[in-house]
């Protein structure tokens, strides 16, 4: 794709953004009956399901830890999330991003506390139009909030790009095709740990740190959207009782 | 010693709850001098603990837990038992009832057979283990009439209440026999199956407003309502 094309020469995208703006997030908690917790996340177009299973046991028991839980994350596109269809098969790529995912997750749950058990965290994709690992994290870390598993904090995932020249927050589909850096960044933002960190591509020393730093302050945004979304469907309910006459 | 949030307060894994001289209840991670939610759940703080009453989660079993579990299979000499925690719990023969049964299959299963729904006590527990239960005691055992209510491990709680003040009000509001089982199922017996509708209907409204304060008055008055609408329609020819 030529040179500006996607980025106007007054730092606008395609979809109408400015350069370190998110795409408009939806997100809610407890979308499943049957999980122990669950998870929907919408940001723009790329659309996530997440949902918990556990702490349950092992099978074959060998498998299970003396010390911690397992955590065993399952990132999968449907076969529909994208324009040519996908092979409901797991890929090389989701075999990788699940393993990602599941580092990415491990630093804050506390595993310590279910010796012998497994966690099972299972991502599905519904639609994916960029950040789907991201997107993934988010919804992964409030389903796991959801099903009450305990957590040193949420992570807040969100990738940082460099598009045309310029470093972007939040890639799409389009986006990621056409850039030449892509940096998915995922932080336990309470305690300002980073949990994950890939870098595809080549930045400067100074468009590192800024990179860091833009993906930082989206990251915040967002852990604050999963926080509100934790408390909302509770305090909604609390109102209703409250201002119902006794 | 700043505190950061008040009583009742819903908070979330990773917020700061307070920081200085205070004891790390359930639901509370201290990291220096800083104390951490865990869970999503309600802030309570009493005699210098910080406590995060949890809105879900899983059951972990305690040795003296009563608890109701289904028995999913039999394996001489064991009972298998699904108690909802991570693992399956394990009945021995020579606990299953007062009397004692031999371990042929077959009076095994003439005892308690698969799909039965007990009343045990968890006898242990290591974590590393599947944990044992028994029934060697009264009251114990096979769970042969009466209603059995499902509702999450974590609201068992708060339908007890401080003093067991809620299921006791609920008892005498409705003259039923409950037993609130630990791992989260409610075993209720009345005469009338009316009553154990009724009390099947405050069980489901403690669980939805578990965390709204002021709890056990607004049941008490929903039972007194249905109570009298109740014996307005029987009085009726």
């Amino acid at each position: 794709m030529a040179q500006g094309q996607l980025i106007t020469p007054e730092g606008v995208r395609r979809d109408g953004r400015r350069l370190d703006e998110l795409r408009p997030m939806e997100l809610s908690v407890g979308v499943l009956k049957n999980a122990n917790g669950s998870a929907y996340v919408r940001q723009g177009n790329t659309k996530i399901l997440a949902a918990v299973y556990g702490p349950r046991s092992v099978h074959p028991r060998h498998l299970a830890y003396p010390d911690r839980a397992r955590l065993r994350c399952r990132y999968h596109m449907a076969p529909f999330s994208v324009e040519v269809r996908k092979s409901p098969a797991p890929s090389r790529r989701e075999v990788e991003l699940s393993k990602v995912i599941r580092e990415a997750l491990s630093q804050a749950v506390m595993v310590e506390q279910f010796p012998f058990t497994a966690i099972d965290v299972f991502v599905e994709v519904l639609e994916a139009d960029g950040s789907t690992r991201c997107a993934g994290i988010n919804a992964a870390s409030l389903a796991l909030a959801d099903a009450g598993i305990p957590m040193r904090d949420l992570v807040a995932a969100c990738a940082v790009g460099k598009v045309e020249g310029h470093l972007v927050v939040d890639l799409t589909d389009l986006e990621d095709k056409s850039c030449e850096v892509d940096m998915p960044f995922a932080v336990m933002y309470g305690k300002r740990k980073v949990t994950l960190l890939q870098l595809d591509g080549q930045l400067s020393p100074e468009e590192f740190v800024k990179a860091v730093d833009m993906a930082m302050a989206s990251c915040g945004k967002i852990y604050h959207m999963q926080k509100e979304a934790l408390k909302r469907r509770h305090l909604a309910l609390r109102r209703k009782v409250e201002g119902e006459p006794s | 010693m700043p505190i950061y949030f008040k009583d009742w307060d819903l908070v979330v894994p990773g917020e700061l709850l307070a920081e200085g001289d205070y004891r790390a209840g359930p639901g509370v991670l201290k990291e220096g001098n800083k104390l951490y939610s865990t869970t999503v759940g309600i802030f309570k703080l009493a005699k210098g603990m910080v406590n995060v009453i949890a809105l879900n989660g899983p059951y972990i079993p305690e040795v003296g837990d009563l608890v109701i579990g289904e028995v999913v299979d039999i394996l001489p000499p064991n009972y298998v038992v699904d108690i909802r925690a991570p693992h399956t719990a394990l009945l021995h023969v020579s606990e299953a009832s007062l009397k004692p049964v031999s371990f042929r299959e077959e009076d095994l299963r003439s005892l308690y057979d698969v799909g039965d729904m007990l009343l045990a006590k968890v006898s242990s527990f290591e974590r590393a283990f599947s944990p044992s239960l028994t029934c060697r005691e009264r009251g114990l055992g096979k769970i042969t009439k009466g209603l059995i209510l499902a509702i999450p491990p974590a609201r068992v709680p708060r339908l007890i209440g401080k003093r067991s003040s809620m299921i006791s009000m609920i008892r005498s509001e409705t003259g039923c026999k409950i037993v609130v089982g630990q791992n989260g199922y409610v075993w209720v017996v009345s005469r009338s199956s009316e009553d154990e509708k009724l009390v099947a209907e405050a069980v489901r409204k403690v669980v939805e407003e578990a965390h709204v304060a002021g709890l056990t008055a607004r049941v008490m008055s929903m039972l007194k309502a249905r109570k009298k609408a109740g014996q307005g329609a029987s009085t009726q020819p």
